[in-house]
This record gives C-alpha cells, structure tokens and sequence, in this order.
C-alpha cells in the first residue's frame, strides 16, 4: 500500500520536475503547412482520488452491518499524435490505472479469517487507443482496446467510435460501441460453501467457480450549437449485461430464518438518457446542467440532476460550486434484512439497488494559467476537487481527486 | 420503461431546441470554446463517477464508465 502511494508521488514529482529543468525556447512562427509525422507528445493527464465511505447496511452481511471503504485510484493519460501521408491526424491514446482499497464488509465474507480475500486489493487497468481524424471536416473514428484485473475479477474490452461534424461544425453527432467480456471468480460466504469449495484466497489451493459476465453497449449523442453562449448535448446509451450479475459473497436472509447468497436475473437491459445544456452567462459566470432519466428491466428508475456555476475570478482561475440530486425508484428484487420472501425466485440486501435519494455537493477549484501553473511551462492546469455525499439510506462519504495536465 | 408521453415530450423539446439555433460562425465561437464550457464531464470527476456508479443502481449517458470491472465493494 506505501509503495503504491509513494510510487503516485514519485511519479507527479518526477513529471513536475523534469518539465520544470526544461527551457523553452522562444515560439518560432511556422510559415509553412507542414504537419508532423513524427509522434509528439500532445498532453499528460494525472488524475489521482481519494474516497472515503460509511455507512450501516452491507449487502454482504445482509442489509446490516459496516460499509466502511477506502479507495485510492489513480490514472495516467498520454495522448500523442502525428500525421499520416493523406493528412489525416492520428491519435494515440494510453491509459493507466491503479486503485488501491479496502473494504471492511467484505471482510465478513469469512469473519473468523484475519484477512479475507478481498479485505483490500490492488486493480490494475491499461487500455490503448487509436483515434483517425479528418481536421479539415472534424470527422473522426476510432478503436479502443482495454483490459482490468482485480483478484476475483478480469475484463477485456473493446470499443469502435465514429464522430460526424455538420459543415459549419455547429453540430456533432458521436457513435461508440462497447463490449465488456468479463470473468469472475465466485466467492461465497464462508458458511454456505460446499464442502472442499475455495476460500479465493491466494494459498488455497480448492477449486471453485469462475463465471462470465458481458457487457455490450452502444452510445449515441448529438451536441448542437444553440446561440453564440449556449450549447447543448444530448446522449442516449443504450446497454445490456449477461451473466453472473448478482454478488455471491453477499447474503440475504429470509422470514423465515433461512439465509441465501444474492440472487439476481442473468441479463439487464439498461436504458439512460442524458441532457447536458451549457450556458456562458458572463464573463465571470458560467452555468453548467446535467439531467439523466435511467430505466431498466430490475424495476430501477433514477432522476439525476447537476448543477455547476464555474466563477471565474480571472481568465485563468474559477471556483466551481456544484450540486448533484439522485431520485431513484428501486429494484423489486430488494428486501432488507430478514425481509425476503423463502418464495422469491430473486432477492437482493444491496441497499445501492434500494429506493433512495442521494446529495452530493463540493467545490472544485482550476488554475490554468498561460505560463504554466507556479511557473512551469509545461504544467498547463491544476484542478482540485473535493465533494461529500449523502444517501437516504444512511451512507455517507466524500472524495478528494486532483487533476494535473501537462503539455 | 419510458412511456409513450416522454417520448413525445423528449421530441418536441429536441425539434423546438433545434429550431431556436442560429449559425455561429468560427469566430464567434470564443465563449463556447471556454474550458468551462466543454460539453463533457470534467478528468477530474472521473472517480467521482466511479463511486457513483456503485453506490447507485443507475448509470450510464455521463461519460463515465458503462462496464468492466467488478465494482462491487
């Protein structure tokens, strides 16, 4: 854990301070069109979190008991481009991150253990991309490779995106197509493992069971320029799941005393609908709105809304008071502890598929001064967030993230 | 699922938002090309999304991540 945090720090460290030894010489106007085909580095993204929750009803113990949860998580994002021999912009992309957390609920899937198997763990996920685009008409398309691995769980992914520009660039129309081809390890509950079934932990050597779960989604939007301060954006993402879908270390206990690990359906049709509207009020205020309508086949309704006013005190520095609000209806398939029908065919304690409202409110801060942020020319923006949430159904938590671009 | 009165209700808003527009040309695009105004959600909410799409049953149309990985702690 240590050396994943100084690991984090060396890396922001090292990346300040070779940019910062670096003079630049002075901008030499280009005449000419020449356009690269060597690669270049076009920006760094560092972007690091830390979120912290707690709460009393852990599906893993039913509906009751600790949610306590750290996450630290981080990325790094290097996009690079040149030029290919018809002029088309070649864009590469390559991602990679590391969160580290813990998590005291699912150290109850066996409370005698120490340390349970997914106590706390390390995920790790790269991905690699490839964008081609036209400059002259904005159109672009592109490919997407990803991979994540975490102790129970493994995903490959893959994705195909395409971007359309109307002639005078005031309409955008984006498609991408994902899939997720996932595999988990299943762990159960220590209690209701079958006699020589694994812990999942690293020195048991029993076997147990691995099982599929798939994701396939499709996304459409259409952003459009309504006047010279106002521009709107509209996504319809569409998506289906199969497979394991419900959690097998999480338990339910039933009225009659009997006690199951979560059962839900193989498949879920997700449907979610997004509208973004961006309004440049002044020159110091700028407002910022999100609404979301999600529905899918588990009974689950939500109703998200985002509000953000970035002031900008100078051209180069803006506070971003925000303030998201979540409605939603639950899955019929919740019950909360000892609740559930012995009838029922499915059943679940998880109390982030329940009936709940939620608040989540912070600030952000932005410093992207055109000399670099304290003076370093290549650390082009400094953006610092934090942000506590509220849920009806008694969780509370709050993060922390930092974002860092270099150029 | 969505009834038929949304949907209406969705195209109507849609063809009288895109009735509204004027064209803008390029150069009278300096307000919508502020960093502020960027119709995307920002790099640093990207966790912010994550924890949020474990801590509710919805998700999706944000920009965030739609699938891969376990996210069940």
């Amino acid at each position: 854990m240590r050396k994943i945090y100084l690991g984090v720090l060396a890396l922001y460290l090292g990346i300040a301070a070779s940019h910062a030894q670096t003079t630049m010489p002075p901008p030499v106007k280009d005449s000419t069109n020449y356009q690269s085909r060597k690669l270049k580095v076009d920006e760094v993204n560092l972007v690091s979190a830390y979120y912290q929750q707690d709460g009393n009803h852990s599906a893993v113990t039913g509906g009751i008991g600790t949610e306590s949860l750290t996450d630290f998580a981080n990325t790094i994002d290097l996009q690079l481009s040149n030029y290919g021999k018809k002029g088309r912009k070649n864009t590469f992309g390559f991602e990679l991150g590391i969160d580290h957390y813990t998590s005291a609920s699912s150290d109850k899937i066996d409370p005698l253990s120490i340390s349970s198997a997914s106590r706390e763990d390390v995920r790790i996920y790269p991905s690699l991309s490839w964008t081609s685009t036209n400059e002259k008409t904005g159109n672009s398309f592109g490919f997407t490779g990803s991979y994540s691995h975490e102790f129970d769980y493994q995903s490959f992914g893959g994705a195909f995106s395409l971007t359309r520009l109307s002639a005078n660039k005031n309409t955008q129309f984006d498609f991408k197509a994902q899939a997720f081809l996932d595999t988990w390890k299943v762990i159960l509950p220590v209690e209701l493992r079958p006699a020589g079934y694994g812990s999942g932990e690293e020195h048991d050597k029993r076997a147990l069971d691995y099982s599929p779960r798939n994701s396939f989604s499709t996304s459409f939007s259409l952003s459009q320029v309504i006047n010279t301060r106002l521009q709107a954006l509209l996504v319809v993402e569409p998506s289906y799941q199969h497979g394991l879908l419900a959690t097998k270390y999480q338990r339910d206990y039933f009225t009659d005393g009997s006690e199951r690990v979560e059962n839900l359906p193989d498949s879920r049709y997700k449907l979610p609908i997004a509208v973004r509207l961006n309004y440049f009020l002044s020159d110091m205020f700028i407002v910022r709105t999100f609404y979301r309508y999600y529905t899918d086949n588990w009974g689950i309704t939500a109703h998200t809304a985002e509000l953000e006013v970035p002031i900008k005190f100078t051209p180069f520095f803006s506070l971003s008071p925000f303030y998201r609000y979540n409605n939603q209806q639950g899955t019929k398939y919740f019950a909360p502890y000892g609740q559930h029908s012995p009838t029922e065919t499915y059943y679940t304690s998880d109390y982030d598929l329940s009936t709940l409202q939620s608040h989540f409110f912070g600030s952000g801060i932005r410093f992207a001064p055109p000399k670099g942020v304290l003076g370093w020319q290549h650390l082009s923006m400094l953006e610092l967030r934090y942000g506590h949430y509220t849920r009806s159904t008694d969780l509370a938590s709050d993060i922390i993230s930092l974002n860092l671009k270099f150029k | 699922m969505i009834s038929k009165t949304h949907l209406i209700g969705l195209a109507i808003c849609c063809v009288c938002g895109l009735a509204s527009c004027s064209t803008v040309k390029a150069y009278q695009k300096n307000k919508l090309n502020d960093a502020e105004m960027e119709l995307s959600a920002r790099k640093a909410q990207k966790f912010e999304q994550s924890f949020q799409l474990y801590r509710e049953g919805g998700s999706g149309a944000n920009g965030g991540k739609s699938g891969g990985g376990c996210g069940c702690n």
